[in-house]
């Protein structure tokens, strides 16, 4: 039974335009009581709070993601709509609907507005910040608002809980008037054939008799090709009634939306008096300088490096207090000579030092990169800045058939590719954004650096590799994952998902003071979903990982288990999968012993350093001179044939398929949460592995030719 | 065609493409003042001020807009 009047549980949706302050006024309302989840199916933040009326009485609040109009055309719009034309059986439909309008811009904010009228559903209508319109010299009448639209009217400035109580108030009513819709405003013979077209499909079972005469048509609006949740002849028949209004009334749609503008302006004309000229905002002053063709640069290329100086730097603090945390705790179990360990030696030990801790551990390392990554995103997303971002990037994103909201979460993947996974989700275009996601692990990560550097450093056997070369060859290596990124972009675009180019129409909000508060619940909101999704697959596939290098294991002539660490490892379940590999490696150069150094890589490709110092029995230690012996090590290897093994084209080899391979378990739990589906991270785990393969292959055949 | 900080007023929008029925959304209808604030310092994409908004669009799409330039007085 739905709730019809006023009850316990009355379920109100918070609409409005992005950048309209509605996340702030939804914080406002609800504080701590808030669950913030997934939509099924998509990834978009379903956030949903709770907050008790003037009466006592449980009011719940769906925050609902920001929309211009309900002809959806992305995601997220399409989610506001099925939710407010109670489509999605995973969420209540609304009983009652709060729009908040951005008081400073009313005539644009208003347009959906106006479609939330028609919904037949009880309406709040809240012009927030009306502080800044003020400013800007706009005032409303009130009253006169009110009576126009039919729905109470509510000024607030929700960042300072300015009519917090009045809205609360309002939202508590028991009985709420029945909005004014402005079909008057609609074209007469349009009106007619919407109404007979609802008919139809209304007898076909498609949509409710009552239900606005618009729902079939934003159901497919056309601007969204996904259509959730419609079956494919609901989409035909509304198709065909599209047509036919197309025929009986050509430029309906665009005659619809002058409509509505006009009945905007004729009822703002009467109420909002508008001031001399207002002289130039704060914004326009900004925007001269943060958009100029060189300062623009200029302050990019600083705010950037920052966020790299703290990515790189700073995020060593935390990282190293995980890492040495994690280490005592593995301390305490093992124990010393002296202090008897939690645990005994045994295969449970091992399980719970080297599987469980250790997989732990590998998600929590993570937690600072991705707080801190989304803490800059959200800090850039509040102000206003991340819109200026892709702006000044649109072009260059626009060369491989991406668009300027596609470089951040690139950018974001040379420190790691698990946040800027994540970070994609601020591409509204599914495409765009699956384009993304695919190719941003190619981005040189941060946890390739020790593998690149080892590898240097076995270049030149016996002493150290010369600065400008080992610069030089990272400067390269890097290139080449940003060229990959193009490459793989462009390729994707031109073959996998042909498409019409995505507009970009972007808003570029009004420059603000960020809210602390709001980024703090989205980082924590971020880093929750990231522990509990991603880092259960991380933890399980660690383990598998453990067990893989453990099992079975080797025993001594005598039946006790060998000490040689070496020779246990080559006796594993990994050791036998390196050499089964070994025919598929051997064209780039590699042997059985690598193979198990790329298989344990594909957990993280960190792990390459430390199983490769397993392997060939060095004491690993994370400094330059444990690097050093490693490297010796690595110099000193031979073929039975007595030639050296690392050789510099087996060296190149193996730079060259860690720029490319997917070796990250972790980046593909969070693509495989991002996408809904094993598909695409399967797909990029063999393309980039693929691709790895061949230029491995065709770098170790062509410079042992040339050398030899 | 205007120039970077003009202002002028839309004359004409070509129907049915999707993007540009988002355009109208927007608020960019047949007689709506528009200003032509900048170019991206690249060239592409432009942004223009429309009913108290700023916003971004690519020149594919802005240059499919007609606009008639506002006469400014005393130039």
């Amino acid at each position: 039974m739905k709730a019809t009047g006023y009850s316990e549980g009355l379920v109100y949706a918070l609409v409005g335009n992005p950048n309209c302050g509605k996340t702030t006024l939804f914080n406002a309302l609800t504080g701590l009581r808030q669950k913030v989840g997934n939509y099924p199916g998509v990834t978009i933040e379903r956030k949903e709070g709770e907050f008790y009326s003037q009466h006592g009485v449980r009011l719940r609040v769906i925050d609902l993601p920001g929309a211009y109009s309900l002809n959806a055309r992305s995601p997220d719009e399409a989610i506001l709509r099925d939710v407010l034309l109670g489509r999605r059986p995973d969420t209540p439909r609304p009983d009652r609907i709060v729009c908040v309008v951005d008081a400073s811009n009313p005539e644009r904010n208003l347009y959906l507005f106006t479609q939330i009228l028609e919904l037949g559903v009880p309406v709040i209508l809240v012009l927030n910040m009306v502080d800044v319109a003020e400013r800007n010299g706009l005032r409303f009448d009130v009253e006169r608002l009110a009576e126009r639209f039919g729905v109470p009217v509510i000024p607030m400035v929700a960042s300072q809980k300015k009519g917090l109580v009045e809205l609360k108030v309002a939202m508590s009513r028991q009985e709420l008037p029945s909005p004014k819709p402005l079909l008057d405003a609609m074209p007469v013979p349009v009106r007619g054939a919407l109404v007979r077209a609802r008919e139809n499909l209304a007898a076909a079972g498609i949509v409710a008799a009552t239900a606005s005469p618009l729902e079939p048509l934003y159901l497919i609006s056309g601007h969204d090709p996904t259509h959730y949740g419609i079956a494919p002849a609901a989409v035909a028949m509304i198709r065909l009634g599209r047509e036919q209004l197309e025929r009986e009334v050509p430029g309906w749609e665009d005659r619809l939306v002058a409509a509505r503008y006009d009945a905007i302006h004729a009822a703002l004309e009467s109420v909002v008096r508008r001031p001399e000229s207002a002289s130039a905002t704060l914004t326009d002053k900004l925007d001269t300088v943060l958009l100029h063709k060189v300062w623009g640069w200029l302050a990019l290329a600083g705010t950037l490096g920052f966020l790299f100086y703290l990515i790189f730097s700073v995020v060593e603090i935390p990282v190293g207090w995980i890492e040495s945390g994690f280490s005592a705790l593995t301390a305490k179990i093992t124990g010393t000579s002296e202090i008897p360990g939690w645990m005994p030696d045994g295969d449970l030990r091992s399980l719970v030092t080297d599987g469980v801790i250790s997989g732990v551990s590998g998600v929590i390392v993570f937690l600072p990169q991705i707080l801190i990554l989304f803490f800059f995103i959200g800090f850039m997303e509040d102000t206003g800045y991340m819109a200026r971002v892709a702006f000044l990037m649109d072009r260059i994103m626009s060369r491989v058939g991406l668009t300027g909201k596609s470089f951040l979460p690139i950018l974001g993947s040379h420190a790691c590719a698990v946040p800027g996974v994540m970070a994609a989700r601020t591409i509204e275009s599914p495409r765009d954004r699956l384009i993304t996601i695919l190719v941003a692990p190619l981005a040189a990560c941060s946890a390739r650096l020790p593998v690149y550097l080892l590898l240097i450093a076995a270049l030149v056997p016996g002493k150290a590799v010369p600065a400008p070369m080992k610069a030089g060859i990272l400067t390269g290596l890097y290139a080449a994952g940003i060229a990959g990124v193009f490459c793989f972009a462009w390729l994707f675009n031109k073959k996998l998902l042909p498409g019409a180019p995505s507009a970009m129409i972007l808003e570029l909000p009004a420059y603000k003071m960020p809210s602390f508060a709001n980024i703090a619940r989205q980082m924590a909101g971020r880093a929750w979903m990231f522990i509990r999704r991603a880092g259960t697959v991380i933890l399980g596939l660690s383990i598998l990982l453990w067990g893989a290098s453990t099992y079975p294991k080797l025993r001594n002539a005598d039946g006790t288990l060998s000490e040689d660490k070496s020779a246990a490892l080559a006796h594993s379940a990994a050791g036998r999968l390196g050499h089964a590999i070994e025919p598929v490696i051997r064209p780039m150069g590699a042997d059985w012993k690598i193979g198990i150094g790329l298989i344990s890589s594909f957990a993280a490709r960190e792990v390459f350093v430390s199983t490769m110092s397993v392997i060939y029995n060095v004491e690993a230690e994370d400094d330059d001179d444990g690097t050093r012996r490693l490297r010796d090590r690595l110099a000193a290897e031979r073929r039975p044939d007595g030639t050296p093994v690392y050789t510099p084209a087996l060296c190149a080899s193996l730079m060259v398929f860690f720029v490319f391979a997917m070796q990250c378990l972790s980046t593909i739990a969070v693509v495989r949460r991002e996408t809904h589906s094993w598909k695409w991270p399967l797909f990029q785990l063999a393309y980039m592995t693929g691709t790895a393969w061949l230029l491995a292959t065709a770098a170790y055949q062509l410079i042992s030719a040339l050398s030899s | 065609m205007l120039l970077p900080g003009e202002t002028g007023v839309i004359v004409t929008l070509p129907e049915g493409a999707p993007s540009l029925t988002r355009l109208r959304e927007m608020g960019l209808l047949p007689g709506t003042r528009v200003e032509f604030i900048r170019r991206a310092p690249m060239g592409d994409p432009v942004e223009i001020g429309v009913r108290g908004a700023l916003l971004s669009l690519r020149d594919a799409e802005a240059s499919l807009i007609e606009v008639e330039t506002e006469r400014v007085v005393g130039k």
